[in-house]
């Protein structure tokens, strides 16, 4: 199959082929960083640019790294330094980047649907790297990637996702994929933090994460964020970490070879205890290093893919 | 238009053997050889020339494989977008005498890819490439060292090299 989608904006319409074939590329990509001298000439000459609305750590370090592994120019914005402070818009902000030859832009914004606008508006290749709380493509991808790593197939196995599924656009993304792929998913969180119609979709809906671990072959744990319990959607992070968070002691309920996943920053005893972060379960550094790869093959498949050659 | 066998399996089998030989002969041995395959066929022809080497020698010389996708120059003007495959080398080389093994020699630009790919593995003490066939027409100053068999072409002909490990049979045909 081809891969010809000219950007990657979200797993909803990616079809399970096309979702394999960049799992596929990374890891060709992968052994590129394995190397001594970790550079192929893929994307000479080619101008990416981060733009980055949101603060990030793993997700634009990874990306710049990706780009120039692939010997990208690599052009890094910073909002609160550009005219944006001066009120110029973010569509204004893109086309003059394009004018001056991005063909890939990168994009993480805190409007739901911004990277679309981008693909309407330019000629250049849009990546989503997070908007608002709708999708991020590549962290999901990264997740299938290391998971497929470790248990060879997708289908079939049963992966339970914790924490504020509303607001999480990793767990979308990890829905639509997983789901495609043919796993079973499960999501927990408190129902405050469980979006409406969810049951509509083939996802199981669980109040309880003793009941959703057990005979698990992955969890993934979100981040709770500080914000959404000023606003009342849980009374307390001690007691969120009371009935949500993951100890050693609540993980022996699922498979004995599960691999625990955080898309990262962690929160330390909230969401899971330090023993779960760093104990032989937990593959997050794995997910760091597959980030890498998959943002490669992300890179590579939209330049050289869909239209800009 | 028609199909003509220009290779069959007893004589690809008689052509590899003598190719060790030549390698063999030129490296004064198989101490610092490192043998490369390309892509999809250059492996197995790779495989059976250390095979072969071995069977000579007693020394089995190192083998890896390599995807040159990502060093092409055409990469952003196809239409069909080959899929990018592993590329495993399993050793340093540094100073080492490498052998490309690669089944058709063309335009040479793959030859070209593939040198650029081994260059950013290290310093190699010397680059060596051995085709199956050499079917002319080179659009870049590249040669082989060893040739299995040379044929004259027309450009749009295809020589397909078949191999038992990838098509169930030997055979180099002119279609």
């Amino acid at each position: 199959m081809n891969f010809r989608q000219k950007h990657i904006l979200g797993l909803e319409e990616l079809s399970s082929e096309e979702i394999k074939f960049v799992l596929d590329t990374a890891e060709s990509m992968k052994e590129v960083s394995e190397r001594d001298v970790k550079k192929v000439p893929a994307l000479k000459g080619v101008t990416v640019v981060n733009l980055f609305f949101e603060p990030s750590t793993r997700t634009r370090a990874s990306f710049e790294i990706a780009e120039k592994r692939l010997s990208a120019d690599v052009l890094n914005f910073t909002p609160s330094e550009s005219s944006v402070v001066k009120g110029e818009t973010l569509l204004d902000t893109a086309r003059n980047l394009e004018a001056m030859g991005a063909s890939v832009i990168v994009i993480r914004h805190s409007m739901s649907g911004a990277p679309w606008l981008l693909a309407r508006e330019l000629r250049s290749s849009i990546i989503n790297a997070g908007d608002g709380s709708h999708e991020h493509p590549s962290q999901a991808l990264l997740d299938l990637f290391t998971v497929r790593e470790i248990k060879r197939e997708i289908a079939g196995l049963k992966v339970v996702i914790v924490g504020d599924i509303s607001h999480s656009r990793v767990a979308r993304s990890n829905v639509w994929g997983l789901i495609k792929l043919g796993a079973e998913v499960r999501v927990v969180g408190p129902p405050t933090m469980i979006p409406r119609d969810i049951e509509k979709t083939d996802v199981k809906v669980y109040y309880n994460l003793d009941s959703a671990l057990e005979g698990a072959d992955v969890v993934i744990m979100l981040r709770i964020q500080k914000e959404r319990q000023e606003s009342g959607l849980f009374p307390s992070l001690r007691e969120y970490s009371r009935f949500y968070g993951l100890t050693r002691e609540r993980l022996k309920r699922a498979k004995e070879d599960v691999v625990v996943m955080h898309p990262g920053p962690i929160n330390r005893g909230v969401e899971l205890s330090s023993e779960v972060a760093d104990d032989v379960h937990s593959v997050i550094l794995n997910q760091v290093s597959n980030g890498i790869a998959i943002r490669m093959a992300m890179l590579y498949l939209v330049a050289s893919g869909g239209g800009n050659g | 238009m028609s199909t003509k066998v220009i290779m069959d399996s007893e004589t690809m089998s008689r052509t590899i053997s003598r190719i060790a030989h030549e390698i063999l002969e030129r490296n004064k041995g198989a101490k610092e050889l490192r043998i490369i395959g390309i892509r999809t066929r250059g492996i197995h022809i790779a495989q059976r020339i250390a095979d072969k080497i071995e069977e000579l020698e007693g020394i089995k010389p190192p083998l890896g494989t390599l995807d040159i996708t990502l060093y092409r120059d055409d990469f952003r003007r196809r239409s069909d977008m080959p899929k990018v495959q592993k590329t495993e080398i399993p050793f340093s080389v540094e100073d080492k005498n490498v052998v490309l093994v690669d089944d058709v020699l063309y335009t040479g630009r793959t030859t070209r890819a593939a040198i650029d790919a081994i260059m950013d593995y290290g310093r190699p003490a010397s680059i060596q490439l051995v085709v199956l066939v050499d079917r002319g027409h080179r659009e870049l100053p590249i040669q082989a060292d060893y040739v299995g068999i040379k044929v004259m072409t027309l450009k749009n002909e295809n020589v397909e090299v078949h191999l038992k490990e990838t098509d169930g049979v030997d055979e180099v045909i002119v279609v």
